[in-house]
């Protein structure tokens, strides 16, 4: 064959595949796109969204807020609604990457969100203008009753060497530094390096004690009983305590975070209209409803303990915790990005160490 | 079929678009990433970085671990592997496929197999209590992470060993007999010189994989043993810091090229002396 031959194959090829690609590209009308952690929302209620509204939710899933980040500020895909925690949030604020949201457009978000969840998001959305809060939780540690004999109400037991190796810590910057930083009694959010260096010290001598570091793998070990105690979210310690009922969960009377995730609004939002009746949508109770069984995270909507309806879940101070719980405490605020920096440096010593 | 030159080199086309598009613009990326710093200026502070943080005890680690690994896959398939080309006419391909089956398996998966197996109330020392024997502390330790490495590469190590003593000419051994060389002989002058070439390149399809992985450390080192490979891991996932990663990539780049060279160095000598 000669070789001209060849090259026009190889170019009719090419561009039927280029024709084909392009074919698949044509652009729905009426859509949202929305960008979440993943498994975050009861996939039965975007049904009935798009039933009810005609709208087609296109839904992609993030697994950390860093992974998060770097997809929205390069702007590679166009996201309309976006689900980060506090300091992320606190973060794309900052860095000019979310709209202020049109409050008259979300009476559902203004009715039935609790006034104290908007007061505590004010800490990372001064007057509440960018963000409407969906989950919420606090972090605890989780112990074995038959494991730990004494009382658990301080960080403090996590450096306890009668539990050497029976211990489990997240293995994430902030959450790491939170728990030495509140047993100094200092705030979570520190910028001074020599706290700094005081809290990773407490780390370092901690390590011997940890059998690992984790993320979600924590959820299976404790269900296992792989180990004495462990560092969780509430969300999280529900579920493990729903299938290993020798575990009990404690916030430390130190401190610890409170968390909130909130749905937001991307600058360069197409659908903005459809953005807001999806947030709006979200607060609508009988939806809420529907996420918070599915998720097992606390919700910060009014409406839903009187839907709830698992006695057990409905009666159980993890779920839906009493004022006490949260009352004074601090959520992360994002601290910038050389401190941000700053405080994986710290953390990634101390696990190389 | 034959080419000449033209249509020859007309067919490589495709194959060096693909590296040039593929592999070498990359490598480009990753070394000029590596030696500049966020205002684009040439800077060579990132690469330095190995000798601070404690990244340097993490690359020595992965060094001596992969070393491990490699010697203990080496161990492993060579007798198996002798054994395999003795039996070639029975049932030596069932056994072959036991050693390439797991390569059809997710790595990913039986590394998270190994989890559950080795993990504190895993399937080991709920045998070792039925027997009343103590349990086994091994996972998240560094002898957990080497048992994960040698599971997922031993196959890359049977392969070329296998196909190297398959290649062996019978008569040359039969030669050796007739010459009056005992079976221990043959072995040491015939045998493992010819296969040193297969060796070789199992050698290099372990380490350099053990070198670089982050998975096997992540799932089977509880997060507390931090390979080289889980920090660039880090350096881009959490921290987002490309020239960081990237400085420590090229860094493992210079280890890995080392590692050809020398292999590179015994192969064509030993050649040479077969020839």
């Amino acid at each position: 064959m000669n070789k001209f031959k060849i090259l026009a194959l190889l170019l009719v090829s090419l561009l039927a595949f280029g024709v084909a690609g392009c074919g698949g590209g044509d652009k729905k009308e009426n859509v949202v796109y929305v960008y979440s952690w993943g498994d975050y929302l009861d996939p039965e209620v975007l049904k009935i969204f798009e039933k009810e509204t005609g709208i087609h939710v296109i839904l992609d899933e993030f697994d950390t807020n860093e992974s998060m980040y770097p997809r929205v500020a390069e702007g590679a895909v166009h996201y309309d609604v976006i689900c980060p925690s506090d300091y992320m949030i606190q973060k794309l604020i900052d860095n000019d990457l979310i709209q202020p949201l049109d409050f008259t457009k979300l009476p559902d978000a203004k009715k039935y969100i609790g006034e104290e969840f908007y007061k505590q998001a004010e800490s990372f959305d001064p007057g509440n203008k960018y963000s409407v809060p969906y989950c919420w939780g606090t972090v605890g540690i989780i112990y074995d009753k038959t494991k730990v004999t004494e009382p658990v109400d301080s960080w403090n037991i996590l450096w306890n060497d009668k539990y050497t190796g029976q211990i489990l810590m997240q293995d994430s910057a902030r959450d790491a530094m939170m728990i030495p930083l509140k047993l100094m009694g200092k705030s979570m959010n520190e910028t001074d390096k020599d706290v700094l260096a005081q809290a990773q010290a407490m780390l370092k001598k901690q390590k011997p004690l940890v059998q690992a570091y984790v993320i979600d793998e924590v959820k299976e070990k404790l269900i296992n009983s792989e180990a004495a105690m462990g560092v969780v979210f509430s969300g999280e310690a529900l579920i493990i305590l729903q299938q290993n009922p020798n575990m009990a969960f404690a916030i430390p009377k130190e401190g610890t975070n409170f968390w909130i995730d909130g749905w937001v609004i991307t600058k360069d939002a197409q659908n903005v209209d459809n953005a807001h009746k999806f947030i709006d949508f979200m607060c609508r109770p009988d939806i809420a409803v529907m996420n918070f069984d599915y998720l097992g995270y606390s919700t910060p909507n009014t409406a839903v303990k009187d839907l709830e309806e698992d006695e057990e879940i409905k009666n159980s101070p993890i779920a839906f915790p009493s004022p006490e719980v949260y009352k004074g405490q601090e959520t992360y605020k994002y601290l910038g990005n050389q401190m941000d920096e700053y405080y994986n440096n710290l953390w990634m010593q101390v696990k190389v160490d | 079929m034959m080419f000449n030159l033209n249509t020859r080199n007309f067919l490589l086309t495709p194959f060096l678009i693909w590296a040039g598009l593929f592999i070498f613009i990359p490598l480009v990326f990753i070394v000029w990433y590596g030696v500049t710093d966020y205002d684009g200026n040439f800077s060579l502070t990132n690469v330095g970085l190995i000798f601070e943080r404690g990244y340097l005890d993490a690359l020595e680690l992965s060094i001596a671990l992969a070393l491990i690994s490699t010697v203990i896959c080496l161990l492993l398939a060579y007798p198996l592997c002798l054994i395999l080309t003795e039996r070639r006419r029975d049932n030596s391909t069932i056994i072959s496929l036991l050693f390439i089956l797991p390569l059809w398996m997710n790595s990913l998966l039986s590394t998270m197999a190994w989890q559950t197996i080795l993990e504190g109330n895993g399937i080991i020392n709920q045998f070792m209590r039925l027997l009343s024997l103590p349990d086994l502390h091994m996972i998240n330790t560094e002898g957990a992470i080497v048992l994960g490495m040698v599971y997922n590469y031993l196959p890359y190590m049977v392969l070329p060993l296998y196909i190297s003593l398959t290649k062996i000419d019978k008569r040359i051994l039969e030669a050796a007999r007739d010459l009056g060389a005992n079976s221990w002989q043959t072995f040491t002058k015939i045998i493992l010189p010819l296969t040193i070439p297969g060796a070789i390149s199992g050698i290099t399809m372990v380490f350099i994989p053990a070198l670089t992985t982050f998975v096997i450390s992540a799932l089977l080192g509880g997060g507390k043993l931090l390979l080289i490979g889980n920090i660039i891991e880090q350096e881009f996932t959490f921290q987002y810091d490309w020239h960081v990663g990237c400085a420590l990539s090229v860094i493992l780049m210079v280890f890995i090229v080392l590692n050809m060279l020398l292999t590179a160095a015994f192969d064509t000598s030993h050649e040479e002396e077969d020839f």
